[in-house]
């Protein structure tokens, strides 16, 4: 009788809250029946905010193993020797699309993931997972150029002054997306499968490349902060952590007209999943529009999450900074990489080691 | 009746059973997938698929054996700076009469140890670097005027190298001049020979062992290195080691890496036999 009455309360007091804006957020809840559980997760390194997990434990009751990895093919690697049991997987785009064929992703189950209904209608229905019947947007970001405004005190704005530069340059170990720069280039498909288009942009990339000290892992932004480059090709986010991280005008980063790489990563199942229920609740509550925000605001990542960007919870400062979501027009001219096929993976793998062989000599 | 001989050689083998079964297990049979492996062709995501092919031995042969040579000479001019610090280094420690002091310098050898070998490496980077602790001194001195690239280059892997391999030269050595008699030393003087002459023909000859011993033991780790590089190498740097590694990712060729791994493995055979010549050799004369 007791608990009866302090609902009613409580539901009167949420009433006029409700009718004064039906757009009011509500906070994330649970469904029931996860208490005690176990989730696994394996994401990119530094790729989520400090409490996504833990408020996601304690609303669920449930307890979660989080693992990291470097770059979609050790995840993939890892993956296809057998899944150790992760139950939620973060790939981008054209790797959705190669897990989905191999059989390695188990299809969502949409009914169970509402806040899908949050996510920017241009962002569902992807080429490389078209319906989503395997993945649902986590973040999204481009590749360009990190620099130190010293050695750039005009800026950037074209590949030319990269490949000029008198003093250290770092390239990023994302074989499809350097290639992709090269060919956008040159003029042909970034997702070319031609092997003589391939072969043509791997001379253009070594003879332009003889200032290429390191191609960094994931940790370009490191080495421009330690001095180590002058320009580092990088991920967007990586770049505007160091940015605000300095609060100065040291670096900048910028997408030349000629070429740029978006792409997009994503959550997904993966075949053998101990518990894709409650993976599935994990997505959920990601495309929360709270939930969406604090990550954006945590890793400096765009969001695909259109109720995170209207309700106001994500920066202005981050909203608003053109490196974490670039213009429309510039986004038009964006490349976005594709599965390639095993033919053509196998020239863009063979292309990349003669690539490495006679690269900043 | 079996004889006591008979029964020590079979109870002999059957204390070798668990030594043979471990070798087969986890050294032979590996050995003979990696082989294989190395003629197949490349599947999807670079695994093993049928028919099988040379075309990556072609490769290793090709393309890759610059950088298969970069290694080798690496690994060589490791070993031989090793061998000049390592031998005095080792001779000092081994003739000290202060027992103490002695077993105190050989635990300094081996301190570096107790670190993490990917830490200690990644420290080079920051005394390295343009803006790092070397070039910083050298700066504020006035020595130079600009930075010294010395990260990222060939010479950063070989610093590298050496730090990390120089116990590995400096143990054996120690262990071999230890056991050398210096009374040898004194009937050479006695009968004429200089100190050089004495060095030459008495002392090194004798030390041979902890000498080759120590070559190996930098030699062949060094020809594989990749951690080295990757942290300190950069483009310019690169060794075999590291394109081995990339062949192994998801969009990697695991047929190619194993082939290399192959060809890498001949050439440390090769040296291994080269050792093994001269160690006879020296027990011969």
């Amino acid at each position: 009788m007791k608990k009866i009455g302090f609902l009613l309360v409580v539901l009167l007091l949420a009433l006029p809250i409700v009718y004064a804006d039906s757009h009011e957020y509500q906070a994330w809840t649970c469904p029931e029946g996860f208490e005690g559980q176990t989730l696994s997760i394996f994401n990119w390194s530094t790729y989520i905010a400090e409490d996504t997990v833990p408020n996601f434990e304690d609303a669920c009751g449930v307890t979660v193993n989080y693992d990291i990895y470097e770059s979609n093919e050790d995840m993939l690697a890892r993956i296809r020797q057998g899944n150790p049991g992760y139950d939620l997987i973060v790939p981008s785009g054209g790797t959705v699309q190669r897990m989905a064929e191999e059989g390695l992703l188990i299809p969502l189950d949409l009914d169970r993931i509402p806040n899908m209904a949050n996510v920017i209608p241009s962002f569902l229905n992807p080429a490389f997972d078209p319906d989503n019947s395997y993945s649902l947007p986590y973040q999204w970001g481009t590749l360009g150029i990190g620099y130190r405004t010293e050695a750039f005190p005009d800026g950037i704005s074209s590949w030319e002054q990269v490949w000029n530069h008198d003093g250290s340059v770092a390239w990023i170990d994302d074989r499809q997306a350097m290639f992709g720069i090269a060919l956008t280039i040159l003029g042909y498909d970034p997702n070319s499968t031609d092997p003589d288009e391939i072969n043509e942009a791997r001379d253009y990339l070594i003879e332009n490349g003889g200032n290429v000290v390191t191609v960094a892992g994931d940790d370009g932004q490191v080495l421009l902060e330690r001095g180590e480059v002058d320009v580092a090709v990088e991920y967007s986010g990586d770049i505007s952590q160091i940015m605000w991280d300095c609060e100065c005008d040291d670096y900048a980063y910028a997408i030349p007209q000629e070429a740029g790489n978006v792409w997009f990563d994503n959550m997904a199942i993966p075949v053998d999943a101990p518990n894709p229920e409650l993976a599935m609740v994990f997505i959920d509550y990601i495309l929360d529009a709270k939930v969406g925000a604090d990550l954006t605001n945590y890793i400096a990542y765009a969001s695909p999450n259109q109720a995170s960007i209207d309700s106001g919870f994500i920066d202005e400062e981050i909203l608003n900074d053109p490196s974490v979501f670039p213009p429309e027009e510039q986004l038009e001219n964006l490349f976005a990489i594709i599965d390639v096929g095993a033919e053509a993976e196998e020239l863009y793998n063979n292309a990349w080691d003669e690539l490495l062989i006679f690269l900043g000599q | 009746m079996t004889s006591w001989l008979a029964r020590k050689r079979e109870s002999g083998f059957l204390l070798a059973i668990p030594t043979i079964a471990w070798l087969l297990i986890l050294f032979v049979l590996p050995l003979v997938i990696v082989m294989i492996v190395s003629f197949m062709s490349r599947g999807r995501g670079g695994v093993a698929i049928m028919p099988f092919t040379i075309e990556h031995y072609q490769r290793s042969f090709g393309i890759f054996s610059i950088i298969l040579w970069r290694s080798i000479s690496l690994a060589a001019l490791t070993t031989l700076v090793c061998l000049v610090i390592g031998y005095p280094l080792a001779f000092f420690i081994s003739t000290r009469r202060n027992r103490l002091f002695q077993q105190v310098t050989l635990f300094l050898v081996i301190l570096p140890f107790w670190t993490n070998f990917l830490i200690r490496t990644y420290a080079w980077r920051i005394l390295l670097g343009d803006e790092g602790t070397i070039n910083g001194f050298l700066l504020s001195l006035g020595v130079i005027d600009d930075p010294i690239q010395m990260l990222n280059t060939q010479f950063a892997v070989l610093v590298g190298l050496v730090y990390g391999f120089l116990p590995f030269m400096v143990l054996p050595i120690y262990a071999s001049v230890e056991r050398f008699n210096f009374r040898y030393v004194d009937a050479a003087h006695d009968l004429g020979a200089n100190d050089l002459r004495t060095f030459l023909r008495v002392v090194l000859p004798l030390t041979l062992p902890g000498v080759l011993a120590g070559c190996a033991l930098v030699f062949i780790p060094s020809v594989g290195a990749f951690v080295t590089p990757d942290l300190l190498g950069g483009t310019k740097g690169l060794m075999i080691g590291n394109l081995i590694n990339n062949q192994f990712g998801g969009s990697g060729n695991m047929p190619l890496g194993s082939a290399l791994s192959i060809v890498m493995m001949a050439v440390v055979m090769l040296s291994l036999v080269v050792y093994l010549l001269a160690n006879r050799r020296d027990r011969g004369a």
